[in-house]
């Protein structure tokens, strides 16, 4: 078990307004028992590393809806491995292609979830993967 | 699977500055397992500026330490924020959001923000703010803010650990008259009427100074400072408050003072937490079955070698 909460960092990139599946996520996460750190609408792949780094985060979820996933998943997959901190486990969720979820997880994201992904899967999935990390 | 983080691994990213030190130390902290660094760095310490502030929610905190580090950073100064948002007593998991408010600041290399759960905490802050506080400035922070949950009751930790109290009210909002009461207005060195612009804002401001008169300051009288953290008016003069303040605390020896005072409420937290544990066994285990909570109780303190 570990020994304290888990914390993930809850992150909206790209220039689309639309942060109701970001908040939707992140209120599940709490309830289930972990620490979300939420850093609002429209960061660059810099801004949400870096976040992750400060805050020591088990975890990244990002959400996109805007259609850019095939730029900015990648970009924060370069990121964190350049800061030294690819430890950290990244996932995203949003309206994406099932060729572009296959292309993604090649480069890096450990999941993607799609629209209609039951809460409880992503909430398991933080868990097991997330948990591995913080068990000491 | 993913590598496991050791303490020395800890210590040595912490000791060549790495934001990932510093971030797993806080974290080290949090699960109550930095003993051994806190007492390496604790020599060093005692040079950075800290700075509370509290207030109720929506009151503009955040939007205040954001425009804070602005200044900070103009000065040339490198910042530390931590922010405490509390922890559901239920689940045991927090949404810590203060960050939206912070965004400008997440790439700059000379500042480092935490977010922090009160995990059970009460008082406003977690109950590892002061060590977050010391690893910042043992780290080489020039300034640490710290914001506090901000619900408004009794958030006094806050003064033990900072050297200057920041507290800040809101015009029209109806509830200040509530802060002032729940104790709050006691530990304010600087009050601070955010959202200025608002018409009622001369109101409150007579109400802080009539508040102001009943408890006859003596020593430092607090500042009253009318600021727009969301455009950034009032933020060089309380700025200069704070500056105030400081100087205030040097020359009449408080500093030295509030030191050895947040340094007993330390070791009075870590010895409580400590002795509440092993309470709460006895507790548990005297009561069962006995006669009448007296003898309870002196069954429990016998065990801690006194009497009732
Ligand atoms: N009009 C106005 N709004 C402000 C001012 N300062 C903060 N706000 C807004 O008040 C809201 C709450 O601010 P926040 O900093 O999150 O408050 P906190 O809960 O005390 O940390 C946000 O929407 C801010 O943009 C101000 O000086 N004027
Ligand atoms: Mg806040």
């Amino acid at each position: 078990m570990a020994d304290r909460p888990l914390r993930v960092v809850v992150a909206k990139a790209g220039l689309d307004g639309h942060d109701r599946g970001a908040k939707v996520i992140a209120r599940a996460l709490r309830d289930a028992g972990m620490e979300v750190i939420y850093t609002g609408l429209f960061q660059t792949p810099e801004q949400i590393v870096q976040t992750a780094i400060q805050e020591d985060a088990d975890g990244i979820g990002l959400s996109i809806l805007s259609g850019a996933h095939m730029t900015l998943f990648p970009l924060i997959v370069e990121q964190l491995k350049a800061q030294g901190a690819d430890d950290i486990v990244f996932f995203g969720g949003g309206t994406i292609p099932p060729d572009d979820v296959v292309a993604l997880k090649a480069a890096g994201v450990k999941a993607i979830f799609t629209p209609g992904a039951p809460l409880q899967d992503i909430i398991d999935f933080v868990n097991a993967e997330c948990g591995k990390k913080a068990r000491t | 699977m993913c590598p496991q983080v050791d303490f020395d691994t800890i210590v040595h990213d912490f000791d060549a500055r790495t934001q990932r030190g510093l971030a797993r130390a806080i974290s080290l902290a949090e699960s109550g397992r930095a003993a051994p660094l806190i007492a390496r760095v604790y020599p060093q310490v005692g040079r950075a500026m800290t700075i509370g502030l509290t207030g109720p929610p929506g009151v503009g905190k955040s939007t205040l330490s954001s425009a804070l580090v602005r200044k900070a950073r103009t000065l040339g100064k490198s910042v530390g924020v931590i922010s405490v948002d509390p922890s559901s007593p239920f689940s045991h998991g927090a949404l810590l959001g203060d960050r939206i408010r912070l965004t400008e600041h997440f790439v700059d290399a000379d500042v480092f923000i935490r977010s922090m759960a009160s995990r059970g905490h009460l008082g406003g802050l977690a109950g590892a703010t002061a060590d977050a506080v010391t690893l910042m400035d043992a780290y080489g922070l020039d300034v640490i803010l710290i914001e506090t949950v901000g619900v408004g009751q009794s958030e006094i930790e806050i003064a033990e650990l900072a050297q200057t109290t920041l507290v800040a009210l809101q015009p029209g909002s109806g509830d200040s008259v509530q802060v002032l009461k729940a104790g709050i207005m006691e530990i304010a060195d600087i009050f601070i009427i955010n959202k200025a612009d608002h018409p009622m804002a001369n109101q409150l401001r007579r109400e802080i100074r009539s508040m102001m008169e009943i408890l006859q300051f003596s020593g430092w009288v607090p500042e009253v400072v009318s600021t727009q953290a969301t455009t950034g008016v009032g933020i060089d003069e309380l700025w200069v408050a704070i500056e105030k303040h400081i100087a205030w605390l040097k020359t009449t020896g408080k500093m030295h003072e509030k030191r050895q005072e947040a340094f007993e409420h330390q070791v009075r937290q870590l010895a409580l937490g400590n002795i509440a544990v092993r309470l709460e066994d006895r507790v548990k285990a005297e009561s069962h079955g006995a006669s009448d909570p007296y003898a309870a109780a002196e069954r429990v303190l016998a065990t801690f070698n006194v009497s009732l």
